[in-house]
């Protein structure tokens, strides 16, 4: 059940990450129960729920890596449910894992660099070496800036800490220059310094494009999300925000036991 | 062409397809539940024949051939999967294919060592030689008659174990999460080792049947394992039902075509020019059908998702 | 510099000693072996693209050595026998030219290539290593049954293919023809491995799900790389007919596939001069032991099977650590 309050104010503005009554069913199992969404301009929109609740069933589908089985994603009002991962990447959708999916062989500016590749588009060049000095490598370095890893820019992926690995992918992210951003868990595994960075880094992120942010741990959504929306078994059962989604009896019986 | 010819012809087909499921079979098994690919699979298949080929020139019984073959495969495959195969689970793919390769090579030359280069000679035994009138005026093989009719016992057998038995849930269970089943506490080790001895008994089994109709050499398997990939690729990987389906539809494909493609030659050029080009074409029919059915469906007609 | 890129001049320096060090004590045997190794060298550079760099494993690369080598006993045997290959629609004649029989090798290798690749990239891994080698298997079947160019029997070019300016009948010519060519083919991979293309490529090996997310289908980068995998390996395979003057079906056999795929291993998958390495040792292998024992396989299986057991970055990897694909 959708919080009718908030929803009855449509945006005046198009959304620009959208779901539209998204179902999937495995077998006997209902794991996206018509799920609608928004992601409205400038906002951090988090997703919450318990484990199992179909989360990351949701994100693949959104990401393009799962196909619904009815129902729309549009990317700034585009339909973009029949396109392919890297077609919606190439749109304006960046993505990031819940488990860190990196070139663990090569380094971090070589993972960055990839970022960069990806955002100008489909021609790959096959003879000039992709680290000289250029836009290419200006772009990555910035990127890598911004999140506080230039230092690390030489290392294997494989050997930065778990933190770094996380600063990384945002790094990533970052390159495409998306229109949004959907992030997987981006606090999962870091400690309290490396979380108090990542919330810094996303809160000054959400102007440039919103944040669709899955999380777990709630003092990063609560630090960061303008709206909240909570999954619970394959349904929304609340969507509004923090105040609402704090003072919402059917969360709370969700959450039954959990201090929010 | 009579009906009489297609009819034997078609009966030919089938005999091979079975043959051939055999061999899919294990593979199949193999790769589901142990994700493991293994080249070495033809030459279990060798080994079943040499086994039998010696035993049975030896002791003058087909009889005693043939569980020589399946104990020298099973042992075999035992060897393999004690000394190197264990090595391999998980690890990728590439080290699967190269590993398995160096076993071709040590196993091959090591049987040329032993035997020699000549092939051995497997008598059909006497009890089946001979034809047998079918409906409809068909002399057919006894042998080749029988060997379609084991092929299918073994085919049910494969089915119930798989379907009914607390041994098939488990391979069933395997294929779909290989580390689920082992935090379940099946026991992995006893299952993989059971699971790959079923597949090197079917191989040397399938070597010992199939040694009787063509000669006994080095070298024997492999052509065969490469054919068991094609009818994997058609009937989709970890699926014996797809092996069963592809191994049909591979055996009656290749030994239709040998016949029907000349034949629909015989229209357009001289006789022996659509013998020649006919035998070249059907000799890459199979292939187009793998071809045909990979455009279709990537994954096999039957292909379990991993 | 790199230890890699010592080791790797170090391994075509040795590469070059041979012939010419043959050439001035007359020894012509063994500036074909060198040529031979520079030939296997070449035809596990393209594999390599394939399988070091994509991390495809083709185990049917004889397809295109093969292609090539037929390309070449098609061309050359028409040539010799000054009859065309086809009249009507269009009039080909046979060719005696090395640089023209190699285009035509490469085209067909890479086109092949393409149309093996587009079927099979589009599936799992597993699936991809049981297509091409039964495509190769195709090949094989189909060129035995192929009676008009020798079928099982081969089919043997009486006259080696010329090359302008050069007498290609002479051993150490025909070895710098092909020591260019590996050449050219190792620089040109070292430039692949450096580029975008190859990030990706390397990228897309490691985690397909992050090159996807960054907007790039693993599917078009694979199937590029593997054409030029094919291209280059048939190419080794017009050499190699040329070096034999002979073509059979065994060149399409997956015993060759097998072979091309312990030349890369033994010198170190995904490393430059990997295959240079591989080739060495296996030519070098193949001579002595094969002079000692009838079985050398064996002692050839047992080795493959000890590096990829125990020694996997292969002589490379030994001599030169851990390969580095950061700075």
């Amino acid at each position: 059940m959708i919080d009718s309050a908030s929803s009855q104010t449509l945006p005046a503005t198009l959304p620009v990450l959208a779901t539209v009554g998204i179902n999937k069913r495995f077998h006997q199992l209902q794991a996206s129960d018509n799920i609608s969404l928004q992601l409205r301009p400038g906002e951090i929109h988090a997703l919450i729920g318990p484990n199992g609740a179909g989360k990351s069933t949701l994100i693949m589908q959104i990401a393009g890596q799962l196909k619904p089985d009815s129902g729309h994603v549009l990317l700034n009002g585009n339909n973009v449910t029949g396109l392919s991962t890297a077609a919606r990447a190439r749109a304006g959708l960046a993505r990031t894992f819940q488990v860190s999916a990196l070139a663990a062989e090569n380094s971090v500016l070589q993972n960055t660099l990839l970022g960069c590749l990806g955002a100008q588009g489909r021609r790959l060049g096959m003879f000039k070496s992709v680290m000289r000095a250029g836009k290419l490598r200006e772009d990555a370095e910035e990127a890598l800036q911004r999140v506080g890893l230039l230092d690390q820019a030489h290392a294997r992926a494989a050997e930065i800490s778990h933190g770094q690995r996380r600063q990384l992918e945002i790094a990533i992210a970052l390159t495409l220059k998306p229109k949004a951003f959907v992030m997987d868990e981006p606090m999962a595994g870091l400690g309290t310094s490396g979380s108090a960075f990542l919330i810094s880094l996303l809160d000054g992120l959400r102007h440039e494009a919103p944040i669709l942010l899955v999380e777990h741990d709630m003092d990063a959504v609560f630090a960061l999300a303008d709206r909240i929306s909570v999954l619970v078994y394959g349904q929304i059962i609340a969507s509004g925000t923090v105040n609402e989604i704090r003072q919402n009896a059917a969360v709370k019986k969700a959450y039954l036991g959990e201090d929010i | 062409m009579s009906a009489v010819l297609l009819a034997e012809q078609i009966l030919n087909g089938i005999q091979f397809g079975i043959m051939l499921f055999l061999m899919a079979a294990g593979l199949t098994l193999v790769f589901g539940v142990m994700g493991l690919i293994n080249l070495a699979h033809g030459s279990l298949f060798m080994i079943g024949a040499f086994a039998a080929a010696w035993v049975a020139a030896a002791t003058g019984s087909f009889t005693a051939g043939l569980i020589a073959a399946l104990a020298a495969a099973a042992a075999a495959g035992a060897l393999m999967e004690i000394l190197v195969l264990r090595r391999l689970y998980g690890r990728d793919h590439l080290d699967q294919v190269l590993a398995t390769f160096a076993l071709i090579l040590i196993f091959s030359e090591g049987t040329r060592a032993v035997f020699g280069s000549f092939p051995l000679f497997l008598e059909i035994p006497d009890a089946l030689s001979g034809t047998v009138v079918l409906p409809g005026g068909i002399q057919y093989s006894l042998y080749r008659l029988t060997l379609i009719a084991i092929g299918l016992t073994v085919a049910s057998g494969l089915y119930l174990l798989i379907a009914k038995t607390r041994l098939g849930m488990q391979v069933r269970a395997g294929e779909n999460d290989r580390e689920m089943i082992a935090a379940l506490g099946v026991d992995i080790s006893k299952l993989y080792t059971l699971v790959f001895a079923l597949g090197a008994a079917l191989a040397g089994l399938a070597g010992a049947l199939v040694g009787a109709i063509q000669s006994v050499q080095v070298g024997m398997g492999e052509p065969v394992l490469i054919l068991a990939f094609v009818v994997i690729v058609i009937g989709g990987i970890g699926s014996i039902k797809g092996a069963f389906v592809g191994a049909i539809l591979v055996g009656l494909t290749d030994t239709l075509g040998g016949i029907l493609l000349p034949a629909l030659l015989t229209m357009f050029m001289d006789n022996s020019s659509a013998a020649s080009t006919g035998s070249a074409l059907a000799s890459m029919a199979i292939y187009v059908l793998m071809a045909a059915v990979l455009i279709v469906r990537p994954s096999g007609l039957f292909g379990v998702r991993h | 510099m790199r230890r890699e890129t010592i080791i790797n001049s170090l391994l075509l320096g040795a590469l070059l000693c041979l012939p010419i060090w043959a050439a001035f004590v007359d020894e012509p045997f063994h500036i074909s072996l060198a040529t031979r190794v520079a030939i296997f060298a070449l035809a596990g550079v393209g594999l390599n693209i394939a399988l070091g760099l994509g991390g495809l494993v083709s185990f049917g690369h004889a397809s295109f050595f093969g292609l090539g080598g037929y390309a070449m006993g098609v061309l050359a045997s028409h040539a010799q026998t000054y009859t065309p290959i086809m009249e009507i629609p269009v009039l080909i004649e046979g060719t005696n030219s090395m640089p023209v029989i190699w285009l035509v090798a490469m085209g067909l290798s890479g086109g092949a290539a393409a149309l093996i690749g587009a079927l099979s990239l589009r599936t799992s891994g597993v699936y991809f290593i049981m297509i091409t080698l039964a495509f190769a298997q195709m090949f094989y079947y189909f060129t035995i049954s192929w009676s008009a160019y020798g079928g099982e029997d081969g089919l043997s070019i009486y006259v080696r293919n010329t090359f302008p300016g050069l007498n290609t009948l002479d051993p150490i010519q025909f070895f710098g023809i092909s020591f260019v060519l590996l050449s050219l083919a190792l620089w040109l991979c070292a430039r692949f491995q450096n580029s975008a293309f190859g990030l990706a490529l390397n990228a897309a090996r490691q985690s397909p799900a992050r090159v996807e997310t960054i907007g790039i289908t693993p599917y078009r980068i694979r199937l590029l790389a593997f054409v030029i995998s094919g291209m280059i390996t048939g190419l080794a395979g017009a050499l190699f007919a040329d070096l034999n003057r002979f073509v059979s079906p065994s060149m399409f056999s997956w015993q060759t596939s097998g072979e091309i795929m312990v030349f890369v291993i033994l010198g170190g998958v995904a490393r430059l001069c990997g295959p240079v390495a591989g080739a060495i040792v296996f030519v070098a292998l193949e001579h002595v032991l094969g002079g000692l024992s009838e079985y050398w396989h064996i002692y050839l299986g047992s080795i493959l099977l000890v590096i990829v057991l125990f020694a996997r970055g292969g002589i490379v990897g030994l001599l030169a650590g851990r390969q580095v694909f950061h700075d």
